[in-house]
């Protein structure tokens, strides 16, 4: 097994094309485990840790760009988490703090599990994904990026550079159920964002289907049903048909973390209860 | 202190010159007939240095802890999935990898009998030559026709629980010259214990077995039966080199015996006013594959289905059954915990139907010393049930949930999914009785030495620490009767006789009792040299401090100088009182003593999402002596974590017999952020049977809790919640 330590993106990019099929490795979170479970006997190994500008956060006043290897303990406080505190919220929902000094937004889009707890975010906020080979670069909204169970639309040769969000006006937030308080893998869970700017509403699901869910017929429906350029209060009522209709968008299954019957009924509870805390004063 | 700082060696570290890395193949399928194993490509395997199967066994093919029913490799039939088939020795833990990946074995799979009820059925066929029962045992107390004017009846059931130790099987085995013999370094509960069976599938004489105790890091009962000892020994002896074996975390989930999963139908009848008369139950035991402690684990379910309470009649049927589920065996509290989770479930309903609070109904009918069981045997023990309950009372509930509390300390913790407004509080009640030390006539006797000279006392004994505290305990103990400042404790080994079992709260009782004997045996030869040098009568003098006294006189002598020169050695070997079998009707003196212990529990519960913060939990046990208040308290609140575990999170869910999480990703154990607030009061009554008044603390404080948090969840929500864990749809759909 040969592994590779670039020190510049320059030089993983060109390690990426000599060897297109070398895998990458940033946290190790999700990847070290697959190895030490022989689940993957990796030949080459493209390791990104020492890469600084896979840790770069750029703000240009209507959006944040967070490097793909930045870890999940940098956003948890400080100026990530004021500027999107869905994502703050969801960092702090990642495994224990050995794992968010590890794990980090690369990780979460790399795998593509649906349970990836940083990916209701982006999905919520229409994060585009920065791309790049030897020669190339291309930008892939977060929707197109995610295709399935654990597979995406990165192409070989490629890594993932950065995710690029908008600074929303209005109220955000990430809920996340699991069976104990801490360090535990999704059951269910939502991020849910709302544009005072635009009136518009964003619900994204995450561990209810085969990939992270946009709700687009409640965020629909909720926006021709109440002005979501004022602040209002919303009341008990219509955040319950709100989180049915998010619920409906859904596509549970049973497993041992939960079944799905569970699973639907929870994005529910949080998605009213996400609409109604974005109401709340 | 070395396991914190990181020193403390454990099983895991062991490591020898020039040694081979042993592994297990393991079967896939819950039930399957072996049709053929083929080794050949395996042993093609560059490194690959023996391929040990059923065949290479030169003794006893087979072992167990009660009855020797489960083969050390299966050879016709795999009865759990799991199951070991064959061991490689290999150059290296990858090498071994690939060998057990190369070995190719045809399966013709069947279908596996998981359900205990199902598998007793005349129509299900034996899983096994020993039959799917286990054992039955009934238990016929008084009037079996009493009818109560109140009656409350459930079925309850517990899942299976793992003991889930963080430090993972592991073991040396050094082969003795010319294979005569072999030498192993073990984390396990029972030296002796492992050493018979372990020397019976070798085929050798015990002696030609030494055991030596290494860094055991948790037992909790899953370090009683042989896991991979027999393998490691069987491996040293074919390759005549050192052989390490280790776990990992998942190969751990099916390497050992888990908790009982248990259906328990049960009937109280009670007097209007509340007074239990007679108790109906039918209790299933699910034992999985092999039988190891379930006719044990049985008879401790069936004879404290009574719970702390009086009651003179009662009709009880216990069945330990053989399933494809994997293998159960010991498990802190073993058997109690599924009896208490009905009693306690039960006590609640009656107290409901009698309009009585949980408190009342339990002071009503707590029993006391002197009380007669359903067995017939008299509660000789101390008994402060009564006080445990108004102890528990009396301590102050936590504050009320504040409406700016921090979001992390509410339940959904990180996951931020519940505001104050979606909580509601509950407050449930639990408390037990449980046997300490082995019952049904077994003696299980523990041995120590003691060795004096020039101030400094040598203690030996094979009393495997597992994390309870003895090697804390016993210096203590050596301190406090010779007064001497210096204890040092020697190895851990078979080079002694026997300690019996780290487990059913047993070791300060027995190992106590044992280190206690043998260093007031090694005092009294130390007033008797004293007294012949100084011509003093040896009658007259005590230890105060670290001097020794003349009582009358004006005499005294420091103990390192009264035993400059001199060495005094002394064995002491502690029996508790015999005890009886039960008959067919379930009665006889069958245990040794009892323990009791009061939880109460205050949980909040998110009712729409089902998720559930364990707030408080206040305790008062009947420990009858502090001995040591930290590693007492230690013990309290590891127990009660350990009981919330199984209250609301942990659980190996089986599927056909299959296990779906055997990882610590989805086999959830509670975290800090779920780690209940612990107010405990200890009782100290000291016991007058026991050694050093001290009873065995380690297994009541996970008993009752769990039963206690489910009743609080009751009250928050007004569900019936039969089962535990309780899981969030369990609450919410």
């Amino acid at each position: 097994m040969s592994v590779v330590v670039p020190r510049t993106l320059t030089d993983a990019l060109r390690a990426m094309a000599a060897n297109p099929s070398a895998l990458l490795l940033q946290g190790g979170t999700d990847l070290m485990v697959e190895i030490n479970f022989n689940h993957r006997k990796p030949v080459d190994v493209i390791a990104l840790r020492k890469i600084h500008e896979l840790r770069a956060v750029k703000i240009d006043g209507e959006t944040i760009s967070i490097g793909a290897g930045l870890p999940y303990q940098e956003m948890e406080s400080g100026q990530i988490a004021e500027l999107v505190p869905a994502l703050g919220q969801a960092a702090r929902t990642v495994g224990s703090p050995q794992i968010r000094a590890a794990g980090s937004l690369g990780g979460n889009l790399g795998t593509c599990s649906p349970a990836g707890d940083g990916l209701p975010v982006l999905s919520a906020l229409d994060a585009m994904i920065n791309l790049r080979s030897a020669n190339a670069s291309r930008n892939v909204s977060i929707h197109e990026f995610m295709v399935g169970v654990k597979r995406n639309a990165k192409q070989p040769g490629e890594i993932i550079v950065s995710a690029t969000v908008p600074i929303v006006r209005g109220w955000q937030g990430f809920a996340k159920v699991g069976v104990r308080n801490a360090m535990v893998i999704s059951v269910a869970s939502c991020c849910l964002v709302v544009d005072r700017t635009k009136g518009s509403i964003a619900v994204a699901l995450g561990a209810v289907g085969p990939t992270v869910i946009r709700c687009r017929q409640a965020e629909q429906w909720l926006s021709t049903n109440v002005d979501l350029k004022q602040d209002a209060m919303i009341g008990a009522k219509l955040a319950k048909e709100f989180g049915e209709r998010v619920a409906n968008e859904a596509r549970p299954i049973d497993d041992h973390r939960g079944t799905a019957e569970y699973r639907r009924h929870a994005v529910a509870t949080l998605a009213s209860r996400l609409l109604q805390r974005s109401g709340a004063r | 202190m070395a396991k914190v700082t990181g020193q403390f060696e454990f099983s895991s570290d062991l490591h020898a010159e020039n040694m081979l890395w042993g592994a297990t193949l393991r079967s896939p399928h819950p039930y399957a007939r072996i049709a053929n194993i083929d080794l050949s490509a395996a042993y093609k395997i560059s490194g690959v240095e023996a391929i040990i199967t059923a065949e290479d066994v030169p003794g006893k093919k087979t072992y167990g802890l009660i009855s020797s029913d489960q083969p050390v490799f299966a050879s016709d039939f795999v009865r759990y999935m799991g199951e070991p088939i064959a061991a490689v020795a290999a150059d290296h833990p990858e090498t071994c990898r690939r060998a057990l990946a190369a070995i190719k074995i045809d399966y013709e799979v069947l279908q596996p009998v998981t359900d205990a009820e199902l598998a007793l059925s005349p129509s299900t066929k034996p899983i096994h030559p020993d039959g799917n029962l286990i054992r039955h045992q009934r238990i016929i107390a008084g009037d079996q026709n009493l009818q109560g004017e109140v009656v409350v009846e459930g079925v309850y059931e517990v899942g299976m629980q793992d003991q889930a130790f963080l430090g993972l099987e592991a073991a040396l085995a050094m082969p003795d010259p010319g294979g005569t013999g072999v030498e192993m370094w073990v984390a396990t509960q029972w030296l002796h214990e492992d050493r018979k069976q372990i020397a019976a599938c070798l085929g050798l004489a015990e002696s030609k077995v030494r055991l030596t105790l290494s860094g055991v890091g948790g037992a909790f009962g899953a370090r009683e039966d042989i896991s991979l000892q027999v393998h490691c020994a069987l491996l040293a002896l074919r390759t005549s080199r050192p052989i390490k074996m280790q776990y990992g975390r998942e190969e751990s989930f099916f390497g050992h015996v888990h908790r009982h999963p248990a259906k328990i139908y049960i009937r109280h009848h009670a007097s209007r006013t509340g007074v239990l008369q007679r108790i109906e139950a039918k209790m299933y035991f699910d034992g999985g594959a092999y039988a190891s402690t379930s006719s044990a684990v049985l008879i401790n379910g069936v004879t404290h289905i009574q719970g702390p309470y009086k009651c003179s009649n009662a009709t009880v049927d216990g069945y330990a059954v053989r399933t494809n589920n994997p293998p159960c065996g010991a498990m802190r509290g073993f058997g109690v915990v599924q009896a208490c989770y009905a009693h306690e479930s039960q006590m609640d309903k009656l107290a409901q139907a009698c309009n009585l609070s949980p408190v009342e109904i339990r002071l009503i009918n707590a029993m006391q010393t002197g009380d007669k069981l359903i067995t017939g045997q008299v509660v000789e023990s101390v008994a402060p049930v009564a006080r445990c309950i108004r102890e528990t009372d009396a301590i102050a509930m936590p504050a009320p949930l504040a409406l700016d509390a921090d979001p992390l300390e509410l339940v959904g913790g990180t996951g931020l999914t519940s505001l104050p407004e979606n909580i509601v509080r509950g407050v449930g009640w639990g408390v037990s009785i449980k046997n300490l030390m082995y019952s049904e006539s077994f003696d299980d006797f523990a041995v120590a030495r003691c060795q004096l000279s020039d101030g400094v006392a040598t203690l030996k004994y094979a009393t495997v620490e597992v994390g309870q505290g003895f090697v804390v305990l016993a210096p203590q103990i050596a301190r406090t009767i010779l007064g001497v400042d210096e204890v040092v404790l020697d190895t851990v080994d078979t080079g002694i006789g026997s300690a019996g079992s780290t487990s059913a709260s047993r070791q300060t009782w027995m190992s106590g009792g044992a280190v206690d004997g043998a260093c007031r045996l090694v005092r009294q030869r130390l007033f008797e040299h004293v007294g012949a040098k100084f011509n003093i009568d040896p009658m007259r003098l005590v230890v105060e401090d670290t001097d020794i006294v003349d009582m009358i006189g004006d005499f005294r002598i420091s103990v390192i100088e009264a035993s400059t020169g001199v060495v005094i050695d002394e064995t002491f070997e502690h029996h508790h009182r015999p005890t009886e079998e039960l008959d067919a009707n379930g009665q006889g003196n069958c245990h040794v003593a009892f323990a009791f212990v009061a939880h109460r529990a205050v949980v909040d519960v998110d009712v729409e999402l089902g998720l559930v913060k364990v707030i408080q939990i206040a305790t008062a046990q009947d420990v009858g002596r502090v001995l040591n208040p930290v590693a007492a308290l230690g013990q309290i609140e590891g127990g009660i974590a350990q009981g919330l575990g199984l209250a609301i999170m942990e659980e190996i869910v089986l599927e056909n017999g299959k296990m779906r999480n055997p990882s610590f990703t989805d086999y959830l154990l509670p975290t800090a952020l779920d780690a209940p607030k612990v107010v405990a009061v200890m009782i100290e009554e000291p016991e007058p049977q026991a050694p050093l008044g001290a009873k065995g603390i380690g297994e009541p404080p996970c008993i009752s809790v769990t039963p206690a948090i489910a009743a609080a969840i009751r009250d928050a929500t007004g569900k019936e919640l039969p089962r535990v864990p309780i899981r969030p749809q369990d609450i919410c759909l």
